[in-house]
């Protein structure tokens, strides 16, 4: 134990800075000196203690017509003088519609042949501008489930995942090609990840993969007549691991 | 097919078609660029506003001085990690306010500090008392530089080079600065004597 590595390093391993050589060695030190290891332990533990987006301070619900409204004052477009808000969602209403429309000029460039990727972005993007991720929030999915009995003619599967690190958030309807379908609204940490669910399309294709467009990972796969595809900023394996834990969790309800 | 997409997508007729028709001018997009990639951070902005600052109301007012000032700067925006480019003008911010503020009012920063920053109505003591605000006074009560750190890392994920750029110190420092932050933490967070208990436990 004479010859521990600096303790900074223990940091740099737990917050995924070191590079490979300096994390192998580290590793091999951890696995012979008790201390570092205990020292290890207590950091991973603080930080499980921290983790999680509920130690953030959430907005007071006016800030973001606020904001708004002095952006559209110093010559950022206004894009609708607004009345009062009525209720908190619609303030981000205007704004999810230009977002909408934005997401669509960024990703405009490839929409002959992957119409269907951009727009399930566009909708993921909405979803987040518009602070209108959930129509029913609930980590409960037998409340989620149930909402969508009478609101769409499939009954999406909608199993907890929150063992496997994405807690089940809510769910809402969204448009997707003209359609209504299900969305049910997972976390990854600090990410949100959009499930759309919809029944499979005649001829669809049963092969599973995932892409990357516009900085966001899609999924997609396909199961007892549906069709999923999940959205996120996450990295592509997250959203692999998603698709792994939901279809194992489907299988086995 | 072709139908639901013109409907999604009601602003590609502009782009695809002949720039002079386009109904909005460049700064119009600039400035729609700026939202699309800005405000989605606001929780972001307020909630690091709102540790520095320890006040609501100041977090609320740094935030919205921060985007006023974004926008103005967003020339100067290359394209990479806009939450840590919009995070770094919020701390700006921040500072500014702490020296508007002005020598005279700093003698009160000792009791604000003590978390004392919310009216006390009932609600609020009995918010306090649950785990999530006994958590947040604690990272509060940390010293400035090691909660910055601290917030910046563990509630908002970013990686130390962002944090560097954030506020304006070498890597190293931000290293050590975490460390030190942590080390507090776990001293007043996780059960003391944990290490001592397990070497005594046969």
């Amino acid at each position: 134990m004479t010859d521990c590595p600096d303790p900074l390093l223990l940091h740099g391993l737990v917050d995924g800075e070191l590079d490979a050589a300096n994390a192998v060695a580290l590793e091999a030190h951890l696995r012979t000196c008790t201390g570092c290891a205990e020292e290890l332990g207590r950091i991973e533990a603080l930080r499980a203690r921290l983790a999680g987006p509920a130690l953030r301070h959430r907005p007071p619900p006016g800030l973001a017509g606020r904001i708004e409204r002095a952006l559209a004052d110093v010559g950022g477009r206004p894009v609708r003088r607004a009345a009062p808000p009525r209720a908190p969602w619609f303030a981000g209403g205007a704004l999810g519609a230009v977002a909408a429309a934005l997401a669509l000029l960024v990703a405009a460039p490839q929409l002959t042949s992957t119409g269907l990727e951009d727009e399930l972005v566009a909708d993921h993007v909405r979803s987040l501008l518009a602070a209108h991720v959930v129509d029913v929030a609930t980590s409960d999915r037998h409340v989620v489930k149930p909402w969508f009995n009478g609101r769409i003619d499939f009954a999406p599967p909608v199993p907890e995942l929150a063992a496997q690190g994405f807690p089940l958030v809510g769910g809402r309807l969204d448009y997707l090609d003209g359609k209504v379908v299900a969305a049910i609204v997972y976390k990854r940490r600090l990410h949100t990840l959009n499930l759309f669910v919809r029944p499979a399309p005649a001829l669809a294709s049963p092969v599973a993969f995932t892409a990357r467009r516009q900085g966001y990972s899609l999924a997609r796969w396909t199961g007892a007549g549906l069709e999923y595809w999940a959205v996120s900023d996450v990295a592509s394996e997250d959203l692999a691991a998603f698709r792994k834990a939901f279809t194992e969790a489907v299988r086995q309800p | 097919m072709r139908e639901s997409r013109r409907f999604f997508r009601p602003r590609l007729a502009f782009r695809a078609g002949s720039p002079g028709r386009a109904p909005a001018t460049a700064a119009d997009v600039e400035a729609d660029r700026f939202r699309l990639l800005m405000l989605p951070h606001m929780e972001a902005a307020y909630s690091l506003a709102r540790y520095l600052a320890r006040d609501g109301a100041a977090a609320e007012d740094i935030v919205q001085n921060a985007y006023l000032q974004a926008l103005r700067g967003f020339a100067g925006f290359r394209g990479e990690a806009p939450k840590a480019w919009l995070l770094a003008i919020v701390r700006n911010c921040f500072l500014d306010w702490t020296r508007a503020r002005g020598a005279g009012e700093q003698a009160g920063d000792a009791d604000e500090a003590d978390g004392g920053v919310e009216e006390d109505t009932p609600e609020a003591i009995l918010a306090r008392k649950n785990e999530i605000e006994s958590l947040r006074g604690t990272i509060e009560d940390l010293p400035e530089p090691f909660r910055e750190a601290i917030v910046l890392r563990e509630l908002e994920e970013l990686s130390y080079k962002e944090i560097a750029m954030i506020t304006g110190v070498p890597i190293g420092t931000i290293m050590s600065r975490l460390a030190r932050g942590r080390r507090m933490l776990c001293d007043l967070l996780l059960p003391a004597g944990d290490a001592e208990r397990r070497k005594a436990a046969p």
